[in-house]
């Protein structure tokens, strides 16, 4: 493979050492070289992830927080150096308002349930946006069955960006949480949600993010944004599956009833009452998912000693080439042309079904991701069946965009 | 009357012989599918959705002097292409050789193993809807 085009980046960005991190980069698929394009579906894990969950489980195994001996010790001093590392990689104010979870759709499950139980009752408005995510849209569904509350969508306009003006005239006294996507998975817009906060704040509305798509591709600080909950998985920034972190501001999470019940998240429990533990073991019942949240670890470090400036720059880049080239090709429409955008481009390419362009597109190597991406509400905005994504990360390359480009015009010629 | 069964799986077979690349056999499935007489828009309703596929498909079953008739259509080629080749295998069988057919041809091109599995999962949610309506067709002719 001839040396990847990166001009314009600081030479501490080696693309070509950075590529050599991912093994499974480094295959064929369908006889082809793999060009690995479905990033917002889950990333790829750098060697320093993989080999780090493979010492845990030959050397660290333990069970952690409860045990006496060295081994549980340790489990539970690099479990909670990784929650230390946490902190810092989004900029909380306190290491105990970094919950673990299993990902971002628990997060919200788990604030749809405890604040919703805390504080949502009959005819209280929720609102979120046309552009989320099933995961950001289901558990509000539930909890507005449950309670009697409402769900109001913030709509967009044809660039799929937020309706600024239609989200002000949704808050209002009703108003008893704003939960909405940071990037959208579907169409890369960037949302403003330092705005949608101010505006929420100046009601006291307290406002929840969807931060999946942000967090593996720009620098996320919780303090300066001021967000009340922050949502998002490992499994998309490089890190295991199964392990994920809701971040909540001190004063919400303790006033919140726990999510389930179980162990480690007790004080002291008797039959007539449980007294439940501090912040923020009163919402991880259960053995956690250990090796998970020290991979996690794993995977902020490494991002960190490349530096998420860096990232952020070169997936710029490949953006702006993608779009660049992809806009040249006949017949293909981008869905999603916010000015804002991060890491993402959907498209259609003329009347071809998004399916069988993925199905040939897989045939040439190339992983792309097709169909309504979990948004089917915005498909139906967009009165569209679905699209083909290329999403990247920053082990991509412009020449893996060329034969994206190369691969598309094969398939314009096979329909 | 319908050839027998096995000897259009048999053809099918020959055919996907001569291609060496699986590009070249999709490209095949798709002029499948590009030839098949589509259904018109009134027969595209929820009640004939073949659940299952990532991509619509819809089924019909007719049955015409002892043999069962198919027709069907989809909004994804690739995916008409191979109920075409279903069609050409089925269609035009008695309900007990439909039931019957085991439907080997499948494995012996190497489909399965080259179609996803959401895209394998499919397919064998309209082989299984094709036998339903064998079945249903089979237990009417008994009655």
């Amino acid at each position: 493979m001839p040396h990847p085009t990166t001009h314009g980046l600081p030479s501490t960005f080696d693309l070509e050492k950075i590529r050599q991190d991912f093994p499974a980069l480094h295959q064929t698929v369908h006889g082809k070289p793999l060009v690995y394009f479905d990033n917002a579906a889950t990333s790829q894990k750098p060697v320093q992830v993989i080999e780090r969950l493979n010492h845990y489980y030959r050397a660290e195994n333990s069970n952690i927080h409860r045990g006496v001996h060295f081994l549980s010790q340790q489990a539970t001093d690099e479990y909670e150096a990784a929650r230390h590392l946490v902190r810092d990689f989004i900029h909380a104010a306190h290491e105990y308002e970094v919950i673990f979870t299993r990902g971002t759709t628990e997060s919200i499950n788990l604030v749809a349930s405890s604040f919703g139980r805390k504080y949502i009752q009959s005819g209280d408005e929720i609102i979120i946006s046309t552009l989320e995510h099933h995961s950001n849209i289901v558990p509000w569904q539930l909890l507005c069955e449950q309670t009697g509350a409402i769900l109001k969508i913030i709509p967009i306009n044809e660039a799929g960006e937020l309706e600024m003006e239609a989200y002000k005239n949704l808050l209002s006294e009703r108003t008893k949480l704003v939960s909405v996507v940071y990037v959208s998975n579907a169409l890369g817009t960037v949302n403003p949600v330092k705005e949608i906060i101010r505006l929420a704040h100046e009601r006291n509305i307290p406002v929840m993010l969807d931060g999946a798509q942000a967090v593996p591709h720009m620098k996320v600080d919780v303090q300066a944004l001021d967000v009340d909950f922050f949502a998002f998985s490992g499994h998309k920034m490089f890190s295991p599956t199964g392990i994920g972190v809701l971040y909540g501001k001190e004063k919400w999470l303790n006033e919140m009833p726990p999510y389930m019940g179980g162990g480690d998240m007790i004080k002291v429990v008797r039959f007539e009452k449980t007294e439940y533990d501090d912040l923020p073991h009163k919402f991880e019942a259960g053995t956690p998912d250990i090796s998970g949240g020290i991979g996690l670890g794993a995977g902020i470090a490494y991002m960190n000693a490349i530096g998420i400036e860096n990232i952020a720059a070169w997936e710029h880049e490949l953006l702006a080439y993608g779009t660049e080239v992809l806009s040249r090709i006949e017949g293909l429409r981008i869905i999603g042309t916010a000015k804002e955008k991060a890491s993402v481009i959907s498209f259609q390419i003329g009347n071809i079904h998004p399916y069988d362009a993925g199905t040939i597109l897989d045939q040439l190597g190339i992983a792309v991701r097709t169909g309504h991406h979990c948004t089917q509400p915005l498909m139906h905005r967009l009165g569209i069946p679905g699209t083909i994504r290329a999403s990247f990360a920053f082990y991509n390359t412009k020449e893996e965009i060329d034969r994206l480009a190369e691969g598309i015009a094969r398939v314009k010629r096979m329909f | 009357m319908a050839r027998p069964i096995a000897d259009i799986e048999e053809e099918i077979v020959d055919e996907f012989s001569l291609f060496d690349e699986w590009l070249e056999k999709y490209e095949y499935i798709i002029e499948m599918g590009q030839n098949l007489p589509g259904l018109p828009e009134t027969d595209k309703t929820t009640d004939y959705i073949v659940h299952g596929c990532q991509s619509q498909v819809w089924l019909h079953a007719d049955k015409k002097e002892g043999e069962v008739v198919f027709r069907a259509d989809s909004d994804a080629i690739i995916t008409k292409g191979l109920i075409a080749m279903l069609i050409r295998v089925l269609s035009g069988q008695s309900p007990q050789e439909i039931l019957d057919a085991k439907l080997g041809f499948i494995d012996r091109i190497g489909m399965r193993e080259h179609l996803s599995p959401t895209r394998s999962n499919g397919l064998n949610a309209m082989i299984k809807q094709m036998k339903n309506y064998a079945l249903a067709y089979s237990m009417k002719h008994a009655n």
